[in-house]
């Protein structure tokens, strides 16, 4: 792993299209502006984690239990 | 086509029952091609792995969980699996249905998309506070009909 010091307003570019930016520091809190195409995706660690963990889950759990759903007609 | 199943064993399926996703599915990077099938009950449906029998999915449209359902997609996303035109894409949540009773939830916050002319699908990861991984089918329902 790269590590790296930068202040506020300092950045890291990252390959041709991305720029990473600190914008405050706050105690224990780091607040980052990401520039990034579209195409990047970008991402909380917990969130992407969230919904690998529940993929998991779900693939994990039965698939005969389905409950029955009156459907509006 | 030939294919083992989890629910079903083996069975025939269709090639138009077949979706590729190219990204894999979050956690299941590794599987591309699974096929989509009828669950035993509906509104539930199937998702197959072709690759490994044991890698399966419940999935349920997510609109019918919630009717303010909504996902803000940016076109350069839906090209990576070819939908151009919004009509081409359906969207399903990933169910779980765990085995100890506790209740059924879908996923709203990382829905599959899937291109209908393609059959190339995604999962989407949606950043709308609204969305959560676990949200109560039943809980959902009752609400959603008072």
């Amino acid at each position: 792993m790269l590590i790296l010091s930068r202040r506020v307003n300092e950045k890291i570019v990252i390959g041709d299209n991305v720029v990473v930016s600190v914008i405050e520091v706050r105690g224990d809190q780091v607040k980052i502006g990401i520039e990034a195409p579209k195409s990047v995706k970008v991402y909380r660690e917990e969130v992407f984690e969230a919904i690998q963990d529940e993929n998991r889950r779900a693939a994990a759990a039965s698939l005969d239990r389905l409950p029955s759903i009156e459907l509006p007609k | 086509m030939r294919v083992s199943t989890r629910v079903y064993g083996e069975i025939d399926i269709d090639e138009r029952q077949r979706v590729s996703f190219p990204s894999g599915i979050l956690g299941f990077e590794k599987f591309t091609e699974y096929a989509l099938l009828d669950a035993r009950q509906k509104p539930f449906f199937y998702l197959q792995s072709l690759e490994v029998p044991d890698v399966a999915f419940i999935l349920i449209d997510p609109f019918l969980c919630r009717s303010d359902y909504s996902l803000d997609m940016s076109d350069e996303a839906l090209a990576e699996i070819g939908v151009a035109d919004p009509e081409d894409a359906v969207v399903f949540s990933i169910v779980t249905a765990p085995a100890d009773g506790s209740p059924i939830t879908a996923n709203l916050m990382g829905p599959l998309i899937i291109s209908k002319s393609k059959r190339r699908g995604m999962q989407a990861v949606l950043a709308d506070p609204r969305w959560r991984v676990k949200h109560d089918i039943m809980a959902e329902l009752a609400v959603s009909r008072k």
